[in-house]
This record gives C-alpha cells, structure tokens and sequence, in this order.
C-alpha cells in the first residue's frame, strides 16, 4: 500500500530485466501469499484507490454506485492486455491475475508508473498474486464478471500434466459460476494441441456456446488478444500462427 | 509438551492413522463401525452382530476405510477408503453388490438420496459418480465405470452429503471452501452449475451435514480446524451465525489447556428434530451441544457432556428413528497395537433431543457399558473387546496419534523462508524437463 508513494511513482516505467521471473510456476502446490476469504473481504481501495478512497468511504458520503470487478485476465503475464484494454473500457474495473511473484511486482510498478504519467487514466485496471486455479471464489461473486481472459496460457504438454492446464472440464465450473450469463470468455494460443484442447472443453461444457465468428470479428477486443500481450507480440514476431476459442456464458437448459 | 507429542511421530515417518468411524442406520436397524479395514455391523433389531458377505467377485478392504454412509432410505451402505475401493452393501443382507476400484485413495462417499448412485471423492479433489446397478446380474453393463462429476481443484474433499431434497450436492475441503452444486437429472455427464460457495471457515473444513425445519426448508452445518461450527443459507452461499468453540472452551478448560491446534472439530451431527448439534472436539473428552434455532438462525451453546478423560470421540452418529447418539473413538494402524486387534471404544448418548433438555433429569447423559441396547453383546461386536476403557495408556496413544495425521493430511506446512528455499533446491521435477 505504501508503494503508491515509491519513486516509481514519477513516471517511469518499469524494466523487464529487472523482473527476471521463471517461465512456469506450479499451480499444485500450496500457497503461502495471503487470499481473501470471500469476496466480502477483497480490498478495492487498495486496487483502484481513485475510485474508492481509502478511509473516505466511512464517512457517510459514498462514492458513486459501489463498482465490482467486471473483468479478470487470468495469467496475466505482464499486463499488456490490461493496458490495451484500458483506455477501451474506461469505466469499467479490471484485474490481472499471476501466479508469479515478481511478474506480479513487475505489473503493480507499470501500472503505477502508466498513473503516475497520464493522470486521469489506467485507473481501473489492477493486479493481484494468486492462484486462480485455486482461489477464484475467494476474489468473485456468483455472476460477477462479463469477460474472463486466457491469453497464451502453459500448455502443459504432458498428459500427466493436463490436469494443470487453466481451462480443464472442472475448472470451467467455477469460471461459469463467477460470470454473468452473456459474459464472454476468451482463449487464445499459439499451440495447437492445446488451442484444440481449449475449444473441445468450452464446446463440452454445457454452461458455454461458441459466440459467431462475425460477431467475434466486430469485438473490439478481440484485437487485442493477438497484439496487446508480450506473449502474442512473440508469436507475431517468429510469425507464429494462434488459435482461439471464444465463448459465451449461456444458462442450463435442463429438459 | 504438546509440541513434542505433535512432533515424534512425524519424525519416526509413522503410517497415517485414520480415525474410526461410526453410522447409524436412519430407521434405527444398525449400526456400523469402521476401523482400519474393519466393518463391524451390529444388527440393533435381532441383538446381535453381522456377518458382511462379500461374493460379488470383489477385494474386501486392505486399508483404512476413511467414510462410511447409510442411504436415506437405509437400503444401501456404503464404505470407502485408503485402499481405493468403494464398496456398497444391500444393508437387509448385508452383502456386498459392488465394488468399485478408483484411481486414487478415497476421502468422501455418498449414496444419492434415490439410491440410484453412489458418488466418491478422491484426494486430488475430484468428485465421481457411478450407477447402482440392479440386483440382477444381467443389468451389468460393461461401461459402468465411475465418471468424473466435479471436482475441487487438487484439493482433498473432507465431506460430502447430498442436500434433503436432493437437489444439491455439497463438498467441504481442506481449503477452506464449501461448494454447493446442482446435482442434474442426468448425473453422469456431469454437474457443471455451482449453486454457492460457502465461504468463511478460516482452516480446513473437517464436516459438513444438512438440517431441516421443513421438508422445503434446510440449512447447512459446518465445522472445521478454526474450531468454528458455522451455518449457512446454503442456498445463497450466506454465513447466518458462526460458533466459536475455542471460546467456550477456554471458559470452560481454562486458557493453558486449549492450544489452537488441538481444537479442531472433527465432527457434527444434528440431532433428528434439527434443534440440537451435537459437536466432536479434537482436545475434548466429550460432547458439546449446540441449540441450533432454525428460524432464528441461531447456534448457541447448551451444555457439554463430559465423558472419561481418555475418551475423546473421533465420529459421531444418530438416526432419525432413536434418540441415540453414538460417538466412537479409535484409530488404525497403531504402532503398539497387534493388527489382529483394533481397538475402539464406543460410547452412546441418550435423549439427544432438545425437549428433553427441559424435563429436569433425563435430559442427555452417556449410558453405562452395562446399560447399552444389547449390552456386552454390542460392545464386545463393535469394539472389538471389553475391557478397552481399562487400557487408558493404549487410548491417549490413539488420541496423539490421531491429531498428528489430522494435521498433517488437513494443515497447509508452513516453512521458514530459508527452509524453503532450501527445498527448493532439493526438489526434484527439473527431472520432469528435457
């Protein structure tokens, strides 16, 4: 909380050589960073401070209508989605979601430096260290997100090692639970096993349908899903090809 | 001193001891107790024990059985555990019509409430399903192999019941969730549409069941390592009241006796007319009892029942047919103990129901070995032997030996930075990179 006021503060954005992380993370094993019981307990003052002023809201005058969280970027690597997707959804709150400890830091200093140099912008986007795997219920309500982001996930090529994948049958579930039905859920990748894997598990899971290919390409952010992220402007340039699978949250139809 | 007990045998690389368990038939024509590979029956109606009989092609258990279960109806039985088998008894007969061998070891087992399926949880989280098949041997169907429902993400699943009315099905974990999901009318392709997290326990949750006011009104119990016993609107996913027995307990022991990891609750039970809450602690040699007010959506405390300074029970029991609440206590693999011998102890409460309470004498109170249904008969059937209360040394070895496996199996290991780093090194998956 005390890093809004570090140096970084002045402007400069953050260098990637200093943040020099692993290129996987286990999502298995125990977790030792603090997570939010439930939702009731996620602190927005200390994401989104201009729209929830610390302290302030107590006394009496609340600001505005109290704003949840729409969108989550999960995997968030470093944070080129959430800033493309800044400025295009300017009063809408989003969060990045990493397991990686200094990737994470790496994001927090950027998006405070991105502040810190236009002010008045790249105030509704944020960025949290945990496990998404593992605690997605703790950060959001039932129906609370419209748009959930899978960028260029770990594919995770080892069948032992499916069951780490982020977009499995099971995990689905909960991703289906914390979205709004018409919410959209994004997938993009670079391997074809897995882009295939990814598409047969949302064309599967009843709570999914695939949204039409004209409507994907009049989404403003589908662009950004094969420009805006460190890991596609990799791919873009080795001239890599990308595979997406993109779905919206539908209601069961029992018969 | 605590830390030395809880520190010994983990040194020594003992086995995981799994506590013994006991269920009550709902109509009050059994009970079972389990420990170890052990199922021991007692038949309450003919007074006297069952002989299990297992000729359906089957393995019988080789390891700890880690759940029990009796259908709602009391047709069915199911027992599952360590030794991957899920096996279920036709409870007139008592023998076995299925075996099913899972993946992995089993932590949780439920028989839906049309006794159409049983369901398992294994210890990587996941939540499977398999159909009951008819009595008839023809009905076998080739392709009867357990499917996977849902699944908690590589999370051990401590408990799971399917809701009164059968349309939800809760499963309680060692991260601190509870998820209540629609159950489908077409089960097997599984159940994708989570109704509520119940979210609050701060440590595992170690026990979930249901109680109801009405047939449309039910709630949802909990219990769990923050030694809290909490109620839900499971429904809506709403916390209504949280009971803190470490408070109580406090009061009531005095601060030097109560230590945060030794207050666990191990398990709860309602009682059939959903008033009461009868409440296993991990330190506590005894019951405590919670008033449970359903239409205030209150847990307050009652009494405790105060049993012998040995006897801590590890599993509780009751049917909706009797006023009895069986407790037992127990544990597997006990390094002094021969493998022939298993010892539990059983003891049994009676008037365990809220009007009793008022009439001033008979209210709940722990019967004497010589007064229990059935007498020696029963104890000498589900305990194993008679004379267990007398070797007091062997059972405060179980109950020390109970807490370090519940810890170890439910409590996240909390490493000093250094030592983690440490691990770190010393891990071995760059092996799994080329």
């Amino acid at each position: 909380m005390t890093r809004t006021n570090d140096a970084s503060g002045g402007g400069k954005l953050p260098r990637k050589r200093f943040y020099r992380a692993r290129a996987h993370s286990n999502p298995l094993s125990d977790s030792h960073f603090p997570v939010p019981i439930s939702p009731e307990e996620v602190d927005l003052s200390q994401h989104y401070p201009r729209y929830f002023p610390a302290d302030k809201g107590s006394d009496g005058e609340e600001a505005a209508a109290p704003q949840q969280i729409r969108f989550a970027d999960v995997g968030c690597g470093f944070g080129g989605l959430l800033v493309g997707l800044s400025p295009l959804f300017p009063d809408t709150l989003m969060i990045g979601m990493e397991l990686r400890d200094k990737v994470t830091e790496y994001v927090k200093e950027r998006i405070l430096a991105l502040r810190g140099a236009n002010p008045g912008q790249y105030d509704n986007i944020s960025v949290v260290r945990t496990n998404s795997m593992k605690y997605i219920p703790n950060y959001f309500r039932k129906a609370q997100l419209t748009k959930m982001f899978f960028l260029f996930p770990d594919p995770h090529f080892k069948e032992k090692n499916h069951r780490r994948r982020v977009i499995s049958m099971q995990l689905l579930d909960e991703y289906a639970y914390v979205m709004e039905v018409g919410g959209i859920i994004y997938t993009i990748t670079d391997v074809e096993e897995l882009g295939e894997w990814m598409r047969s598990c949302l064309e599967k899971h009843p709570l999914f349908e695939t949204v039409p290919e004209e409507e994907i390409k009049a989404d403003p952010v589908f662009k950004l899903l094969s420009t805006a992220t460190e890991e596609s402007q990799k791919v873009a340039r080795n001239g890599g090809q990308t595979f997406y699978a993109i779905f919206r949250r539908i209601s069961l139809q029992e018969e | 001193m605590e830390d030395n007990a809880v520190e010994e045998p983990e040194l020594s690389g003992a086995a995981e001891f799994a506590p013994a368990l006991v269920a009550a038939h709902p109509h009050g024509n059994s009970v079972a107790v389990a420990i170890g590979p052990e199922l021991r029956v007692f038949d309450l109606r003919a007074g006297h024990p069952v002989s299990l009989s297992d000729d359906c092609g089957g393995h019988s258990h080789s390891d700890a059985i880690r759940a029990i279960c009796f259908s709602v109806s009391g047709a069915l039985f199911a027992s599952a555990g360590d030794d991957k088998l899920v096996k279920v008894w036709k409870t007139d007969s008592w023998r076995c019509i299925q075996t099913i061998t899972s993946e992995k070891r089993v932590s949780a087992v439920v028989i839906s409430n049309d006794d159409l399926y049983v369901s398992f949880a294994d210890k990587f989280g996941v939540v499977w399903l398999v159909t009951l098949r008819e009595d008839s041997a023809e009905q076998v169907s080739v392709d009867n192999k357990p499917v996977p429902i849902l699944g908690h993400y590589c999370s051990i699943i401590t408990s799971m019941k399917f809701s009164p009315d059968g349309r939800f099905i809760a499963t309680a974990d060692r991260d601190f969730k509870i998820r209540v999901t629609l159950f489908p009318k077409n089960p097997l392709k599984g159940a994708h549409e989570i109704q509520s997290f119940c979210l609050g326990h701060t440590d595992f949750v170690s026990c979930i069941t249901f109680t109801s006011i009405s047939e449309n009104q039910s709630f949802l119990i909990s219990g769990g390592g923050d030694s809290t016993v909490r109620l839900w609107d499971y429904v809506n996913g709403c916390l209504l009241d949280t009971f803190q027995a470490k408070d109580k307990m406090g009061e009531l022991l005095g601060p030097n006796e109560t230590d945060d990891s030794s207050l666990a609750i191990t398990d709860i039970c309602p009682s059939n007319d959903g008033s009461l809450v009868a409440v296993a602690i991990q330190s506590f040699s005894g019951i405590m009892l919670l008033a449970c007010d359903l239409v205030g959506k209150k847990l307050s405390f009652l009494k405790v029942i105060t049993m012998e300074k040995s006897y801590i029970p590890t599993s509780l029991a009751s049917s909706s047919a009797s006023e009895l609440l069986w407790t037992v206590m127990g544990a597997s693999n006990m390094p002094s103990q021969a493998s022939s011998h298993l010892l539990t102890r059983l003891r049994i409460i009676t008037c365990f129901q809220k009007d009793r309470l008022s009439s001033s004498d008979a209210g709940p109170a722990t019967l004497e070995d010589g007064d229990v249904p059935h007498g020696e008969k029963l104890l000498l059937a589900l305990q194993g032997s008679l004379d267990v209360a007398k070797q007091e040394e062997v059972l405060a070895s179980v109950l020390a030996a109970l807490k370090v496996s519940m810890h170890k199996m439910l409590v996240k290991k909390h490493y000093s930075e250094e030592r983690r780093e440490q691990r770190k090194r010393g891990r071995n998956d760059k092996k799994m990179k080329n």
